[in-house]
């Protein structure tokens, strides 16, 4: 009865994203600058790829507790590879992501154990597991194979013809220049969430990922292969967090086996903030990205905010600030959606 | 008749951790040494505690993972009372007093906000908790500027390295909140609304149980159990690190809990069990450690014993 005067959620967090980006815009010198723009989405796409592969894992009603510490392990795998290029890199810390999820999607679907006990003992053993083969210390990648492009590069910056930056090039061409000097982890990262978002709205498996999490049961018995589709979230959340490890290593220059602490609960953060609801059945691959933007982006806001030189915020707040979001989210969303039942 | 599920669901964390003391008795140098003792049980005091809370916790079917933060505040809380930085004490104890009073209060209506999330607004334990796992760490390090706070109070430090009868106090801090706590849990109405809460929350509501109190006390509980091992760890290092205090400790709890036998789903819980579980945790690390694996390693063998015992459970409940 209310339908029309509903906001869905993720609409919502784009809209205060937006709001947010605006914001700092007007209020900031150099916000949407090159060299800010690079910076935050450089760093904030490792959580954002985490955050997807935890999206298609809460669709379905699961947790996964490990991508932390997977994207540790991946790190160190990776950057043991990365003399061998940029391919063996890539490959090294893909493969030891999609080996973490393999073992959590076997032991969740055969063992019948619950996710969150499954994936945080995965976790604790792709810790200890990362931390043996690094020996306890971080590993340096190759710097003579172009392996730390992956993280460090700008994929199309060579295409950037040289006439946007002439004196009255115009709007179009000023945000030409601005998106083909995104850096290549926001392109792999913006790769991911387009392929993620097709395959959730458009192919079979991606209904059969929201029918499971709707109800286990029913789907059971409407002929979906319940286990096939729980299998494969947790292979792609193991793909994510392997690949937000590879470009860990090539972005700091070493695979970092201590890494990843705390990352999971940042990605369930930015997943349930997107409006995706924890009980599995719906969700925003869209509002995810947002979600995960969202919470990287009140970091950089307090950072502006001190060099403005009103007020004086400690980095600290930016946690006191994100758990404040997460509160005034999930608050809203329970109000919402108990008046969606009414 | 011998039911062998029910006897290895009873009595089967028991038997592990006699089975690894009678190994480390008869393979492990020095192991039968108080200092060896002390060692181990010192390092699952603060796990054990937190745990106990937990244990309530889990037993109405929720889950805590703020309990890391809520040590981390009132870690960083009680040497601003009891170094009288904060406001001016008329002795010593006095000082002590509240640094050791209040800090476990704030944690405990820390711990009221968790609950009160949870009933009121009918949001999964996992992602309510989550709130204050993200910002309760925050608060304690914005309270302390991030900066560790050194002091030097031995009579505050007693509290966790103290000796009665040539143990450290932090154990008999332990071993009390654990029989309250076991105590409460299995001899009295409120231990067994708990578990009524646990096992089916909608007949507990219909047979007249205050479901919502219920959950508030134990989310409380579970704050003030962390608050008392965040003093724990901070009398230990005789520094507070809010940036460190606490960190992973949702996850130790958890495990200790979950191999202590308490079913993750609610309903059945066991204190003493989660005293064993941190206790044969402990002890599989120390045994590989005295026998020459890196700790690393060890981890691993942590995340086995994990999905052992909850496999097991499993299995019994087939």
């Amino acid at each position: 009865m209310m339908k029309g005067f509903r906001i869905s959620p993720s609409v919502a967090v784009v809209a205060v994203l937006i709001v947010l980006t605006l914001l700092g815009a007007w209020r900031y010198d150099g916000f949407l600058g090159a060299y800010n723009v690079q910076s935050v989405l450089r760093y904030n796409s490792m959580f954002a790829l985490v955050a997807l592969g935890m999206c298609f894992v809460i669709m379905t009603g699961g947790i996964d507790l490990s991508v932390g510490s997977v994207a540790a392990f991946a790190s160190v795998v990776s950057a043991y590879l990365s003399p061998y290029g940029l391919l063996a890199g890539l490959a090294g810390g893909l493969c030891a992501g999609l080996l973490a999820g393999t073992i959590n999607a076997l032991v969740i679907t055969r063992l019948k154990i619950m996710p969150f006990i499954a994936t945080l003992a995965t976790m604790l053993a792709a810790s200890g597991t990362a931390l043996l083969l690094a020996n306890n210390q971080s590993v340096s990648v190759s710097y003579d194979t172009a392996f730390t492009s992956l993280g460090q590069g700008d994929l199309f910056s060579f295409m950037r013809p040289e006439w946007v930056d002439a004196e009255g090039a115009g709007f179009l061409a000023a945000i030409l220049g601005f998106i083909l000097s995104f850096p290549t982890p926001a392109w792999m990262a913006l790769a991911a969430y387009v392929v993620g978002a097709v395959v959730i709205n458009h192919t079979a498996f991606g209904r059969s990922v929201l029918a499971v999490g709707g109800g286990t049961e029913a789907s059971r018995l409407m002929g979906l292969s319940v286990d096939r589709t729980i299998f494969s979230v947790y292979i792609i959340s193991g793909a994510m967090a392997g690949l937000a490890g590879v470009i860990l290593a090539s972005q700091f220059g070493a695979g970092q086996p201590i890494e990843g602490i705390g990352w999971e609960l940042f990605a369930i953060a930015s997943v349930v903030v997107g409006g995706t609801l924890l009980t599995g059945g719906n969700g925003s691959i869209g509002g995810t990205l947002a979600g995960a933007l969202l919470l990287g982006i009140i970091f950089t806001i307090l950072n502006f905010e001190n060099g403005m030189g009103w007020i004086s915020l400690s980095a600290y707040w930016q946690s006191v600030v994100r758990g404040l979001f997460l509160f005034v989210v999930v608050v809203l969303q329970a109000k919402l959606s108990k008046r969606a039942q009414a | 008749m011998f039911d062998r599920a029910v006897f290895s669901q009873r009595y089967g964390v028991a038997i592990a951790a006699v089975l690894l003391i009678l190994f480390n008795l008869a393979f492990t140098p020095n192991f039968a040494t108080s200092q060896t003792v002390a060692v181990n049980l010192s390092q699952i005091c603060t796990i054990v505690i937190v745990g106990v809370g937990m244990t309530l916790v889990i037993a109405t079917g929720g889950i805590d993972l703020s309990v890391g933060s809520l040590m981390a505040i009132a870690g960083a809380l009680s040497p601003m009372f009891f170094t009288g930085e904060l406001l001016p004490m008329p002795n010593l104890f006095v000082a002590i007093a509240v640094g050791i009073v209040v800090p476990i209060l704030v944690a405990g209506i820390f711990g009221l906000f968790n609950g009160w999330l949870i009933t009121s607004f009918k949001i999964q334990p996992i992602i309510a908790t989550l709130v204050l796992f993200i910002a309760g760490r925050g608060i304690a390090q914005v309270s302390t500027n991030g900066d560790l706070q050194v002091f030097k109070v031995p009579e505050f430090q007693a509290i966790a390295i103290g000796r009665v009868l040539g143990v450290p106090f932090q154990v008999w801090i332990m071993l009390v909140i654990v029989a309250i706590t076991a105590f409460v849990l299995h001899r009295t109405v409120f231990g067994k609304q708990v578990l009524a809460v646990g096992g089916n929350e909608e007949a507990a509501r219909l047979s007249g149980i205050p479901v919502r109190r219920i959950k508030l006390l134990v989310y409380m509980i579970c704050g003030a159990c962390s608050g008392v091992a965040g003093l724990i760890v901070i009398a230990m290092n005789s520094a507070a690190d809010a940036n460190l205090i606490g960190l992973g400790m949702e996850l130790d709890a958890i495990a200790a809990v979950v191999v202590g036998g308490t079913l993750l789903s609610g309903g059945r819980a066991t204190i003493v069990g989660t005293l064993l579980g941190a206790l044969v945790i402990q002890l599989v690390r120390y045994t590989l450690l005295a026998n020459g694996v890196p700790d690393p390693a060890a981890l691993v063998v942590k995340a086995g014993l994990i999905v052992l015992a909850v496999w097991l459970q499993r299995q019994e409940q087939a």
